[in-house]
């Protein structure tokens, strides 16, 4: 029964892990792309979550439409934000940046509990079935769908970050502004561009916990797990970002496991992954996978 | 000899326009910065023109200004006009004028470290849509064949392979004209002559025009067509390459072949306003 439970718990700790990769990998495409640390990361996952609800419930779209649209939306979203909001904070200090991000945050937020009520909203019924029997373990099928979908996109970003012409462009742009001008490269659409893949990748992620949890401002809170993901993997290292949010999801649940035990304290839940940050920047002030510049001269 | 190089008129002009021309621009940086200061020059197609000059003459400035990078650092162009193929282009994004033909390779390489060479090689020809690029990378490794073999991180390149790298970068782009910063930075003499030599294989095979900054004028100026000296954001010398490497200041300052003994004091020359040492 005992080990029953861990098991059950690791797997939801990675499954988890996989959405705070995914989540963790569109704060890093922003923060290499166009060195802003986006406070307002967790608002996409909520506003991409609140309009694909909203076209399910209000308009009766199929799911798979609905899903569509408001990925679409989220990524013209995105790339509004960052071009009416952010492209006038070009050049101005990081300070200003972050107050700018955390104001959205607050934002969008008081915004979705103004359209959509404070209330937290179930998902219609997607799935034939709640949950499925994986080898003798209940996992909730929307969360089966969230680890394929999480895959397809790590995958999706190595590709386009490997191969692609606009990713090795974001690459560019991430290492030296001047050197992907040089190279014909716009800086102003490699911002716009990194901002809406993230806010539309983000939405992803907002709606597949939304349809396990249902639609609330906890949604957003996700932004806030992803931190320690992100700074655990390393700032700038998308590979980082995956693994941070691994560890982060497993950490979780083994903390939940170890506290319902043994210690009884009832929220190292919440908790461990930050003192896990704490040791880990003490011992890697970089993070796991974040670099320092090679230097050769 | 120098009396008569100082016209502003190029000697070597010809009827034809010339693929570039700067035509009297002043360049301030931060808003205060007076760094050019009334420069022109032209470079006609089909050339290598040198622009040689001391530290802090605004050589590189002059290549930024002309490849609109000058934005990136804060600098402006207020006055005077870059002009290229018959248009003005001051005032043009950066982006937009490697998409018409203008390529620099900066000051130190600036190659993307944390990239591969090949896919340094495929940023070179971001600009591009056709299908041709394969073939040109072919046809890089063919100008350098060292850089085929290196499969690991550019970053981990050395110098001269980096420099290689940067001038192949600008090949992938195929563009008309090629802007190239002190090629021959930190690197030895031997990657020095094998580096321009590329600089004049580029020039005679590919037909590229190619605008050179150069501190080693020697190098610079053998290879050269037509070149420019410029001190303190303007030019002050031009002529051919021939009639340049003949020119007793030249000679003196830059080629290191020391003058006859009325030559002891810069007071004495009125070609060459050179900044007093002591300020």
């Amino acid at each position: 029964m005992q080990s029953q439970l861990l098991l059950q718990l690791i797997i939801n700790g990675l499954i988890i892990g996989t959405l705070y990769g995914v989540v963790g990998m569109c704060f890093v495409l922003i923060y290499k792309a166009s060195q802003v640390v986006n406070f307002a990361q967790g608002e996409f996952l909520l506003i991409g979550a609140w309009v694909c609800w909203w076209l399910l419930t209000a308009w009766n779209i199929p799911f798979f439409w609905g899903f569509l649209i408001a990925v679409v939306f989220m990524m013209a979203f995105g790339m509004a934000v960052q071009m009416v909001i952010l492209r006038p904070l070009i050049g101005e200090p990081i300070i200003s940046v972050i107050m700018v991000t955390i104001g959205m945050s607050i934002f969008f937020q008081a915004l979705m509990k103004w359209m959509f009520g404070t209330f937290a909203q179930p998902f219609p019924p997607i799935f034939p079935v709640d949950k499925v029997n994986v080898l003798g373990l209940q996992v909730q099928t929307a969360y089966l769908m969230s680890t394929g979908v999480s895959l397809a996109i790590m995958a999706g970003f190595a590709w386009f970050f490997k191969y692609s012409k606009m990713g090795l462009a974001m690459r560019a742009t991430a290492f030296s502004q001047q050197v992907a001008q040089s190279l014909g490269i716009s800086v102003r659409q490699v911002f716009a561009l990194s901002w809406g893949i993230s806010a539309a990748v983000s939405a992803v992620a907002g709606v597949v916990v939304g349809m396990v949890n249902g639609v609330s401002s906890a949604l957003s809170y996700f932004g806030i797990k992803v931190f320690p993901a992100v700074i655990l993997g390393g700032l700038d290292s998308i590979f980082g970002a995956v693994v941070g949010g691994l560890i982060v999801g497993l950490l979780e649940n083994l903390g939940q496991y170890v506290d319902s035990q043994y210690l009884k304290w009832g929220n190292l839940y919440e908790i461990i992954p930050f003192y896990v940050l704490i040791i880990i920047l003490m011992i890697k002030p970089y993070g796991l996978f974040g670099t320092r510049d090679i230097e050769r001269v | 000899m120098a009396d008569a190089a100082l016209k502003l008129e190029p000697v070597a002009e010809t009827g034809a326009a010339p693929l570039l021309a700067v035509d009297n621009i002043e360049v301030v940086y931060n808003d205060v910065i007076l760094v050019l200061r009334g420069l022109s020059l032209k470079v006609p197609k089909g050339q290598i023109v040198a622009l040689l000059g001391s530290n802090g003459a605004g050589k590189s400035t002059t290549l930024k200004a002309i490849s609109g990078l000058l934005k990136t650092e804060d600098g402006e162009i207020t006055r005077g006009a870059v002009t290229f193929l018959g248009e003005k282009i001051n005032g043009i994004e950066p982006d937009k004028i490697v998409r018409r033909g203008i390529f620099q390779v900066m000051e130190g390489r600036r190659i993307i470290a944390d990239m591969t060479v090949l896919e340094n090689l495929r940023l070179g020809a971001f600009t591009r849509h056709d299908n041709e690029v394969k073939s040109d990378i072919e046809r890089v490794y063919e100008f350098f064949p060292r850089l085929r073999e290196r499969t690991g991180l550019a970053g981990y390149l050395s110098g001269g392979e980096q420099q290689m790298l940067a001038i192949g970068r600008a090949m992938m782009a195929r563009p008309k004209l090629i802007l190239m910063d002190e090629p021959s930075m930190g690197l030895s003499p031997l990657m020095v002559k094998e580096v321009f030599a590329i600089i004049k294989k580029l020039n005679v095979e590919l037909g590229v025009t190619i605008l050179l900054v150069e501190q080693n004028a020697r190098l610079a100026l053998s290879v050269a067509d037509y070149g420019y000296i410029m001190e303190q954001g303007k030019i002050v010398l031009d002529g051919t390459a021939q009639m340049l490497q003949t020119n007793e200041d030249v000679k003196e300052f830059y080629l290191g072949q020391g003058g006859g003994a009325e030559r002891k004091s810069f007071k004495n020359l009125k070609s060459f306003k050179r900044r007093k040492r002591w300020l």
